[in-house]
């Protein structure tokens, strides 16, 4: 009965997405401003309805219904409540519903946070959003029903992916989602004010609290993605240039391009048809993002099960939304002039910088994830790209965005010159010089020059960052969030460069076959093999080695990693140990039995590997910060105020 | 010319390498595998039903076979069984299964239970072979022919419509000479 209840939830919710999005765009098109009044109840009851669906999913998972086809394919009268829970998100039709639950959450708080915009202005934004909303919901009843039933029922359950048995995974999608949705945030007041032609820079900055937002989110779940990547997948890596991890990266390059570019179009009034451009791109991205790893066109590990027909109707959705926007841009753009000028060398230009340089950034991804499509496309043999393409060429716009953040942060508006902040900058930059060489030769001496460099450009970001929170707290002026904001997130960026460059340059790996008693060194580490037990959880058994750690002969603890053999689906996932210590990671993942009691265990000590999702958290954190800032309400409430005296005035007049 | 058409221009070409990827990607799972086009791993396993003799990849020399990765644990693996059988009793090749981290009576069960399609079975019990073919899960059926190629690979239940379009017109003529 439940599962049919969430369906008919569904049904209604795409009906009344539909109206969103009619009485949103066709109101204040046709100028009837009562349709208007309907907008924000399609919302609030579509929010309703989505989240009665999912309510009906969760409850059959939790409730063991395997006469759900989607049920009984992830989920397993053995799994653990939690996984039962998160299983939901598991597999394509409920990933989807996930995607869909969220946009209607973004919604909501969009109506409800821009209920102080103007009526017209917000009816649109509201209508975009609808119209993506009701696009994933006609796919899912169309192509992706989560709630179709399996008659006979099974037994039991097929059980979750092995592999999304992990509490990261289990939180990483509704993150991640959470960023990717945001975007169309971006994306709906973009077209609303184009629809409106209201292209002043007012729209700028009502949109900037909510890509900062979206922005962090997809920060912290790429983020999460990576970690769970490097100690589930047992390869030890924490990046692979995977499709599925380009797709998200793509929409984060483009949104970091679109927080930048935001800024300075609500400062200074520039770049308004590019800001604009971006918005469309980054949301564009999420979407492509989105059929590259449901349509099944990209081959990759971690793809759900491809459908050509889901492939059809998303690259039709994508041509409606993506076409139709940017149909919208090239009619509506050319009404746009900058007025304002600015010198080689002002605020203004190192955000070009930034803007151009992270987009050629995400054209490089974008370039290498469609590689093997458009060889496909063109006839030529079959193409994969990987690492070996990606590290260098992404290397070629990313260290010059790099070198340019500590001096284009301390850039004055519209003038050139930095006058008397030249000084503390090359200051910070002699320091950050002095530190890297330090560094380098004396903890690691290993002379590699990339390490040079990037353990130059850290730190140089981080004091750099530094220099005006500083300054404003000797003077002792009001830091705002937003200033601190922008701080951190670029401490954040400084930390993310000195954690990826230590363990790209020294990290030290060793394959061995050890046999009981056995030992080896690594990194200045001793290990020693102590066998193997057999071990049974919950829904799984396997094996788990025992590996005694000690330094200099001085013993830091015993490593478990583990090899398991999940019963129903018969597959084997390796759990590595990993253990902290003085900064560095330890990680040990067990590989085959070899026979005769040996086994092959892979040895990896990463130093400063947690750095690297650390300092995303705090780029993220950053971004949290700087959102909430006050401006960004006091806008709103003027932007009413505006609105309203104009009215009045006309009415005056009138 | 506006330059702000540049944009959808370029979206417009890549709708077209997208739709030419939809077009192509139903073959996708077969260029997949790297294994596709290489020698099929030897294996040398006891057999399920006959305790005595062991199941040697070196006796398929010469010989087209499907090599079937099942076990009583899978759901999808008795879905595909039926098939499975209607495709031994045609008898156009050879069916050689793999049973998979399986128990043995379980799987004699089975075989008692929804019969038996199969010339001969392999019992992997450690996995060892199945992770030498790249199996992912079961069921997966792969093609191999007389030089001992993989051909095909197919991932997920062996349904009429796969068995059809995908392994007998692969098949050479008269391959369905036992062995």
């Amino acid at each position: 009965m439940l599962p049919e209840l969430g369906q008919f939830a569904l049904i209604l919710a795409l009906l009344l997405a539909g109206l969103q999005a009619f009485f949103g765009i066709a109101g204040p098109h046709l100028r009837r401003d009562r349709w208007l009044d309907a907008v924000v109840p399609a919302v609030a009851g579509q929010f309703v309805m989505v989240a009665t669906a999912i309510g009906c999913l969760v409850t059959a998972f939790v409730t063991h219904d395997f006469s759900v086809r989607y049920v009984a394919e992830n989920s397993n009268s053995a799994l653990p409540l939690f996984y039962r829970i998160t299983a939901l998100w598991g597999a394509h039709e409920g990933s989807l519903l996930l995607w869909i639950f969220i946009l209607s959450c973004w919604t909501l708080a969009v109506a409800i946070g821009a209920a102080r915009l103007p009526a017209r202005f917000s009816a649109r934004v509201l209508g975009v959003l609808g119209l993506v909303s009701f696009g994933f919901l006609l796919f899912t009843l169309a192509t992706s029903n989560p709630f179709s039933r399996l008659i006979p029922a099974a037994p039991d359950g097929h059980d979750l992916n092995p592999i999304l048995q992990d509490p990261a995974l289990a939180i990483h999608p509704p993150i991640l989602y959470t960023g990717y949705v945001g975007f169309a945030v971006a994306f709906a007041f973009a077209c609303a004010a184009m629809l409106e032609g209201r292209l002043d820079q007012a729209w700028a900055r009502w949109t900037r609290p909510w890509t900062t937002a979206a922005w962090s989110f997809l920060t912290v779940g790429i983020a999460l993605g990576s970690w769970w990547a490097y100690y589930e997948l047992g390869w030890g890596g924490f990046w692979f240039w995977d499709p599925v991890e380009n797709a998200s990266f793509m929409p984060w390059l483009v949104g970091t391009a679109l927080v930048h570019s935001l800024a300075t179009t609500d400062k200074r009034g520039l770049f308004k048809s590019w800001t604009l451009l971006l918005a469309i791109l980054a949301f564009s991205l999420s979407l492509l993002g989105t059929f590259l790893v449901r349509s099944g066109v990209l081959v990759s590990v971690h793809s759900f099960a491809a459908d050509p027909t889901r492939g059809i109707f998303i690259l039709a959705f994508l041509i409606v939304m993506i076409g139709g926007s940017l149909a919208l841009y090239a009619w509506r753009a050319p009404l746009l002039r900058s007025t304002a000028g600015f010198e080689l060398g002002a605020r203004e230009s190192f955000l070009l910088f930034n803007n151009i340089l992270l987009v050629i950034a995400a054209a490089i991804v974008f370039g290498g994830t469609m590689a093997p499509l458009i060889a496909d496309a063109l006839g030529l043999p079959t193409l994969s790209v990987g690492t070996p393409y990606f590290n260098p060429t992404f290397l070629m716009p990313i260290l010059p965005l790099l070198a340019l953040l500590p001096i284009g942060m301390h850039a004055n508006w519209k003038k050139g010159r930095l006058a008397e902040k030249r000084r503390k900058i090359l200051a910070t930059l002699a320091v950050a010089l002095v530190l890297s060489l330090a560094v380098v030769f004396g903890i690691f001496s290993q002379p590699k020059l990339l390490a040079l460099v990037g353990l130059a450009l850290g730190p140089w970001i981080i004091l750099s960052s530094l220099l005006d929170p500083i300054d404003r707290w000797r003077r002792r002026l009001t830091l705002t969030p937003s200033v601190l904001g922008m701080a951190i997130a670029h401490v954040g960026v400084g930390l993310f460069v000195i954690g990826i460059t230590v363990v790209q340059s020294f990290t030290q790996e060793h394959d061995v076959a050890l046999a009981r008693g056995d030992q080896t060194a690594l990194g200045g580490y001793e290990f020693r093999f102590d066998g193997v037990e057999n071990i049974e959880g919950p829904n799984y058994d396997g094996v788990r080695a025992s590996i005694i750690v000690s330094r200099k002969a001085v013993p830091l603890g015993t490593l478990y990693p583990e090899k398991r053999r999940y019963w129903v689906q018969g597959t084997v996932t390796t759990e590595s140990a990993i253990r902290m210590n003085r900064g560095s990671n330890l990680l040990l993942a067990l590989g085959d039995d070899l026979g005769a009691g040996r086994w092959s265990v892979r040895i990896q000590v990463r130093p400063l590997v947690n750095l690297v999702w650390l300092a995303a958290l705090i780029m993220a954190l950053g971004g949290g910060l700087a959102g909430i800032d006050r401006r960004y309400r006091l806008a709103a409430r003027n932007a009413t105020e505006l609105a309203t005296g104009a009215a009045a005035a006309k009415e005056a007049a009138g | 010319m506006n330059r702000f058409l540049v944009p959808l221009a370029l979206f417009a070409l890549l709708v077209v390498v997208l739709a030419i990827g939809i077009r192509h990607s139903p073959d996708k799972g077969t260029i997949a595998s790297p294994l596709v086009g290489r020698a099929a791993p030897g294996f040398a396993l006891p057999s399920l039903t006959d305790a005595q003799h062991l199941v040697r990849s070196e006796d398929l020399k010469g010989h087209w076979y499907v090599f079937n990765v099942w076990g009583t644990w899978c759901v999808e693996c008795r879905a595909e069984h039926a098939m499975l059988v209607e495709a031994g009793h045609a008898g156009l090749v050879p069916i050689i299964g793999l049973d998979w981290k399986d128990e043995d009576d379980h799987a004699l069960d089975w075989l008692a239970q929804l019969g038996n399609p199969y010339q001969a079975i392999a019992v992997d019990h450690d996995g060892r072979t199945a992770v030498d073919w790249g199996v992912y899960g079961a069921p997966e059926t792969f093609l191999v022919n007389a030089q001992g190629v993989i051909v095909y690979k197919l991932v997920g239940p062996l349904t009429r419509e796969s068995w059809t379009r995908e392994f007998v017109p692969r098949l050479p003529r008269r391959a369905a000479a036992g062995f």
